[in-house]
């Protein structure tokens, strides 16, 4: 069949030049965000713009997690303790079930509690106290109690040597528990404008850093302070042909890939980043899969009850009428992370593609 | 006859110029039988004990053959070389990802592994390297992993945190998490009375986790026969240990447990407080020992190591508390081993592991079937699902014997 010669031509052709040379620094190639002026920053300097703000404006403001202190691993809190102060910016021992309750118990009083997890792959410890304790706080009050003040910080998804346990993308397993905000920023400005609605959002918010863009991502993002829409999607490029739906890193290989289509299969696709996993934006969604009739979704984590599941169930449910082919989701095979096959398992630009030509043609 | 007293001693003072008839020392001849060269080595520090009395803890004065001098003498230039070897290859652009080495540390495994039995179990974290090699895994099979290859011990699936050996349960990611699994397999030999005992490795950073308290809880309530094995190198990733732990002494955090504190420099100590931990966990239950080690490299070759500690205090311990510096000192005090035979040793040492570099380079990758083999044992539903065409089919690789 077509498709399937196609995925051999492509991994052919892929196997001798990435394994033999070890040039493949990334899977994507970056497309900035343009909103007017600003200062030229990665997304690690403009995570670290947006705590400094937070710290500044807001004197209740806490940052802590595993070596935030010297300024994090991926450098997203330098300079915060020297400006300040030890007793705000502070590390914690290595127990992320002992921070994810601190960090419960703090945002309790009403504290603005920012808790760095240094990987997202680390944050199963603590899966137990965001689930049971953080998500369920207000409803089982009665709104006597929340923790909305508190926000997770945590780098996700593959890097390109990341291996089983530093590229993980558990988005899917917090989506499933109501009571949270799960949101994904595609870039610095995103980044930023994220936090910063994180932080003032009255609900315990999880940010999952994709940690490739930390230094890939480089945009001009306005130094004042500014808030992005929390549980909105944005359309990064209009077409009326075919809906690719993604977040994070993904958006830029389906932005790639919505070229490729264009060149080569003469169609327009529409590019939405999700932005919010949990409460997601159906609206946008659905408008666009009633506009073009053919979905494609697109997600580094393993297929079978991946978030793209949710996003499908859902526009075949709303928009069943409109549809002209099923909806079709490119996702990492339902395998741990690998080690050394990184390249075959991520849904890069070659594998979108030929989703797109596939339900073109179905 | 003779005069008695004082004038006899007068006389014997005097003999050899009065009497050429007195007997004249011989040289001794040749024993051809080789020496046994068996030394009685006593350990510079003592042992820190807790809940221990004071007299019965740890051997002070530790038997040194040459045969072991020699063997743990090329184990530990053997691990100082891997990793260098890994080092290397990283700087190369060969591996890639999270690796994480051990130099500095090569006493602790050495002595611990010279102190086991075979039958006894070992589980640790993610600075394993040593570990696999000192566990029966070839240079090669460790290189070969960590480059992915598919001679690699976990047949290039795994990678630097993820290798396995006879009785070496790995090889973990997450923090912690493998000492709850120390305990299973401590419970295993108990229930099936092999006569074995289980060894938790984990660092200072990790004993802040909470499944360590768990473990110890466990352990005691079950009288399980648990070493735990604290490799206290002072940092975790970017943390000292004064400033992640409210009670930096990891040796007396087991609460009922006893504990000792070793200097984990020093070989012959590691292995004299491993021998009486093993002996203590089969016959009177579960305690913890400390190594003070210390780690040249930073956290992982990501991390450079001097962001968080000077330069100084790294050269410090490298010119001060150095294992093998150490070691080899002692063994030329103790006149065991002679320059020739060290130059001889780590000559061979130098070949072993330039192969396995070779080997690590050249063999091939692991084909692409083995990226969806294994997931299960076997395939349960058919092709494994993908996103493009349904037709993975699920695998299950023959076992590869640890090489």
């Amino acid at each position: 069949m077509l498709f399937s010669k196609v995925a051999e031509y492509y991994l052919k052709r892929l196997l001798p030049t990435t394994l033999l040379t070890n040039n493949v620094r990334s899977h994507f190639t970056y497309y900035p965000t343009v909103s007017g002026p600003g200062k030229t920053m990665n997304m690690f300097n403009a995570i670290n713009n947006a705590m400094d703000l937070a710290l500044q404006n807001d004197e209740s403001a806490l940052l802590f997690g595993e070596d935030v202190g010297f300024g994090g691993v991926f450098r997203c809190s330098v300079n915060l303790r020297d400006k300040y102060g030890k007793d705000r910016v502070f590390n914690s021992p290595l127990c992320e079930q002992g921070i994810a309750g601190f960090a419960i118990g703090v945002a309790n009083t009403g504290t603005t509690a920012i808790a760095e997890i240094q990987f997202a792959d680390y944050i199963f410890p603590s899966f137990d106290q965001i689930v049971n304790e953080a998500a369920k706080y207000r409803y089982r009050s009665g709104d006597l109690f929340n923790c909305g003040s508190l926000t997770f910080r945590v780098p996700c998804g593959a890097v390109g040597h990341g291996a089983l346990y530093h590229s993980q993308s558990p988005e899917a397993y917090f989506a499933h528990t109501p009571g949270l905000r799960v949101v994904v920023p595609r870039g610095p400005i995103k980044a930023k404008g994220l936090l910063l609605a994180c932080f003032r959002d009255p609900n315990p918010c999880i940010v999952f850093e994709p940690k490739t863009l930390y230094r890939a991502a480089v945009e001009d993002v306005p130094t004042e302070y500014y808030t992005s829409e929390l549980g909105k999607a944005d359309v990064l490029r209009e077409g009326n042909d075919v809906t690719l739906i993604g977040w994070g890193t993904q958006v830029h290989i389906l932005l790639e890939a919505a070229e490729l289509a264009k060149e080569t299969l003469k169609v327009d696709c529409e590019v939405i980043d999700l932005v919010s996993i949990l409460p997601w934006d159906t609206n946008t969604i659905s408008k666009s899969a009633k506009k073009t009739g053919r979905v494609i979704i697109a997600h580094e984590a393993p297929l079978t009850q991946g978030f793209g599941s949710e996003i499908a169930a859902y526009i075949q449910e709303q928009c069943f009428l409109h549809l002209e082919a099923p909806v079709k989701r490119v996702t990492g095979w339902d395998t741990p992370f690998p080690h050394v096959f990184e390249p075959f398992y991520l849904p890069d630009k070659h594998r979108c593609l030929t989703a797109i030509s596939n339900i073109l043609n179905f | 006859m003779f005069p008695a007293g004082p004038a006899r001693r007068l006389l014997q003072r005097f003999a050899h110029s009065i009497s050429g008839a007195l007997p004249r020392p011989q040289p001794a001849k040749e024993d051809p039988r080789p020496k046994e060269e068996l030394r009685y080595v006593r350990l510079p520090k003592d042992f820190q004990l807790h809940l221990l009395p004071q007299m019965t803890g740890p051997d002070l004065i530790v038997p040194l053959s040459k045969v072991d001098a020699l063997r743990y003498y090329r184990q530990m230039v053997a691990l100082r070389s891997l990793e260098t070897a890994a080092a290397n290859l990283y700087k190369e652009r060969f591996i890639r990802g999270f690796c994480h080495l051990y130099s500095g540390q090569e006493a602790c495994a050495v002595g611990i592994r010279a102190a086991m039995g075979e039958q006894d179990k070992l589980i640790s974290g993610y600075r394993i390297h040593g570990w696999a090699y000192m566990m029966g895994v070839s240079a090669q099979g460790v290189l070969a992993e960590l480059t992915g290859r598919s001679t690699g011990c976990s047949g290039g699936k795994g990678g630097s945190m993820h290798m396995y050996g006879k009785n070496f349960f790995g090889g973990t990611g997450i923090v912690g998490d493998q000492v709850p699994l120390g305990a299973g397999l401590a419970f295993a030999g108990k229930y099936l009375k092999d006569g074995s005992v289980a060894l938790a490795l984990y660092g200072d950073g990790a004993a802040n986790q909470g499944q360590i308290a768990e473990t110890f809880n466990m352990a005691q309530l079950w009288q399980l026969p648990l070493v735990f094995v604290c490799e206290n190198n002072n940092y975790g990733m970017g943390t000292s240990s004064k400033r992640s732990s409210s009670n930096d002494k990891y040796f007396k955090r087991g609460d009922l447990l006893p504990g000792i504190r070793v200097d984990g420099q020093d070989v012959l100590a590691v292995k004299s407080a491993t021998k009486f931990a093993i002996q203590h966990a089969r016959d009177k239950g579960p305690l913890i020992v400390e190594l003070e080690t210390y780690r040249y490299g930073g956290h992982s070759m990501s991390d450079p190591g001097t962001s968080y500690r000077t330069r100084e205090e790294v050269q410090r311990i490298r010119a001060e508390r150095d294992p093998i510096k150490i070691f080899q000192t002692l063994c030329f005090q103790h006149a065991l081993i002679s320059q020739d035979e060290l130059m001889e040793l780590n000559n061979q040492v130098k070949a072993e592991i330039k192969a396995a570099t070779k080997a690590a380079i050249l063999d091939g990758e692991p084909s692409l079937p083995d990226l969806w083999s294994d997931v299960y044992s076997g395939p349960y539903e058919g092709p494994l699902r993908g996103a493009i065409g349904d037709d993975l089919e699920h695998l299950r690789l023959p076992k590869k014997s640890t090489n």
